[in-house]
């Protein structure tokens, strides 16, 4: 099955990292994203850029409505995802449980839908 | 209680066209065996299909199979074994058919695998470790608490849909669509179906205890519902207590876990009077305390403290097993008891191990220690909504003798108290103050 990992961290604290903090938070990402792909895990994931250069997109009664900022403003912003491959998902929590911003943010774990097998709310 | 309202009714229409006595005996060895082993054959069934639905629909299948045939033809050497097999063999059927279009290249495969998948040689093995399995999933952190009570009820327990929402007082609607959603989630999500591996175990442990103590929970103090339901929601949670001591004999909170609830189960009918009045603990008469529980219990206790168990069972099966091996009230353990108490509130402080441990003070060393505990936790804003505070109070100035004062106590208490025994309880004791303040000395 494939998981999606969102990635939430709180950008404040996260601007208040040192030059070497960061370095050492990439490298473990870099270590992670190489070992999960060696045994075919990794499908795909990026880091965002924060979200004062997000814009939000809503299309009300045909009219495109466009503003700045997040979805959501809330204390932990979404700063990446992962896309894994896992047998289960037990495994994928315990990948979850190895990214970095686990440690200090909170990652979202998400079954992607395959369709015609879509999620019955 | 039932274990399945379908098999039974068709099990009672049987009985009422049986003629003959040896048919009346073969359905109630049926009966026994549906009751006792429905919930191991469909944790196998679970497996095996990787589908809680199909499992189920299937095992009822096999169930009339067995009606028709076994009285003519004897019942099977292994009846258990049998029921799986047959209930496998109508899956593969069912897969095959397949009915969703979308999903019959999928249902086909499935039912190519099962075709080939060999019948277990380590069955007994296979067996005890699916119920395990069952349990993990059922527990599994991301359902809904909820969901998990209820999940594990209906599934690992089999108890009916209908009693679990009497049990909780919730609809059965809601319930079934509390059913249906985890059993969703399950499919959807990925959850699988499998015992932790080792080093995730003791995290996933604690869920599951925590699961098997709410549902024993509910049965011990709930005030209302059905109370047949609730001793058989205690019955229920002991046995999945022994279930998991019995297949983790080396986790020893599981063993401290079984052993608090036997050991609060003991005392089931000392604590509620013949008029369905609360009795408090020193008031117990404690001839009615079950002694073989008691014996059990303390053994239990003192080989987990022994492996190191210091968890929150292990610490309130400790003090449970002081209560229940004192002779009379007077001969309770105090100190031993507050200092077991100092414990649990370093490691799992909550409003109700505060106020047990001032009670356990006032005990052990003098009232009016225990008291200025009690006045110190009124100051507590979080504590303010917590009726068991003023009427542990209203008790200690009532054996002071500061009548007026524990009768304020009592007062207030009444207004924070929703469980209807209790209240009943605090009404009672508020009466004989008041009358006993009226009365000349």
């Amino acid at each position: 099955m494939q998981y999606l990992m969102l990635i939430y961290h709180s950008e404040a604290g996260f601007e208040k990292t040192s030059e070497t903090g960061l370095a050492a938070i990439y490298q473990e990402y870099g270590q992670l994203r190489e070992e999960l792909s060696a045994k075919g895990k990794f499908v795909g994931g990026n880091q965002l850029l924060p979200t004062t250069v997000a814009t939000t997109v809503r299309v009300r009664e045909g009219k495109r409505v466009v503003t700045d900022g997040p979805f959501a403003e809330t204390k932990e912003q979404l700063a990446g995802y992962f896309l894994v491959n896992a047998d289960d998902l037990d495994e994928a929590i315990a990948i979850a449980a190895r990214i970095p911003s686990a440690r200090n943010g909170t990652i979202e774990v998400r079954p992607i839908a395959v369709r015609g097998k879509a999620v019955q709310a | 209680m039932f274990r399945n309202g379908a098999t039974l009714f068709a099990l009672s229409a049987t009985k009422r066209w049986g003629k003959e006595r040896r048919r009346t005996s073969f359905l109630m060895d049926f009966e026994k065996l549906h009751r006792e082993e429905s919930g191991r054959i469909l944790a196998t069934l679970i497996r095996l299909l990787g589908d809680f639905d199909l499992a189920e629909e299937m095992l009822q299948e096999a169930y009339a199979v067995a009606l028709q045939k076994w009285p003519a033809e004897g019942t099977p050497a292994n009846p258990r074994a049998w029921l799986v097999s047959t209930a496998r063999h109508k899956a593969i059927d069912r897969l095959r058919r397949g009915q969703r279009f979308e999903r019959k290249a999928e249902e086909i495969a499935k039912a190519a695998e099962l075709a080939v998948q060999p019948e277990s040689g380590r069955e007994e093995q296979m067996l005890s470790d699916d119920r395990l399995r069952l349990i993990f999933t059922c527990c599994h952190p991301s359902l809904p608490m909820e969901a998990r009570v209820a999940l594990t009820l209906r599934t690992v327990c089999g108890i009916t849909t209908e009693e679990i929402s009497r049990a909780f007082l919730v609809p059965v609607a809601t319930m079934a669509q509390r059913l249906v959603r985890a059993k969703g989630k399950i499919r959807e999500a990925g959850i699988p179906y499998r015992v932790p591996s080792q080093e995730e175990l003791r995290d996933r442990l604690d869920g599951v205890l925590l699961v098997v103590y709410l549902i024993f929970n509910e049965g011990y103090l709930a005030s209302s519902g059905d109370a047949l339901v609730r001793r058989e929601l205690c019955a229920e949670a002991i046995r999945l207590g022994r279930v998991l001591s019995g297949l983790l004999p080396q986790q020893a909170e599981a063993q401290a876990l079984l052993g608090l609830m036997l050991l609060h189960d003991s005392r089931r009918d000392a604590r509620v009077s013949a008029g369905g009045d609360l009795v408090l603990l020193d008031e117990q008469d404690r001839s009615l305390w079950h002694q073989e529980q008691i014996e059990e219990g303390t053994k239990l206790v003192e080989t987990a403290l022994r492996h190191g168990a210091v968890g929150v069972y292990a610490l309130q099966a400790a003090i449970a097993a002081l209560h229940a091996n004192a002779k009379t009230a007077k001969d309770t353990d105090w100190p031993q008891i507050a200092a077991l108490y100092d414990a649990l509130l370093r490691t799992h402080a909550s409003p109700v191990i505060e106020v047990n441990r001032a009670v356990a003070v006032a005990m052990a060393r003098s009232l009016e220690q225990g008291l200025a505990l009690l006045d110190e936790l009124e100051q507590r804003e979080e504590l303010g909504e917590f009726h068991l505070l003023p009427a542990a109070r209203a008790n200690l100035l009532r054996r002071l003798g500061r009548k007026p004062e524990a009768a304020e106590a009592y007062r207030h208490a009444l207004t924070l108290a929703t469980n209807d025994i209790e209240r009943r309880f605090l009404r009672r004791r508020l009466a004989e103050i008041e009358y006993l303040s009226e009365a000349p000395d």
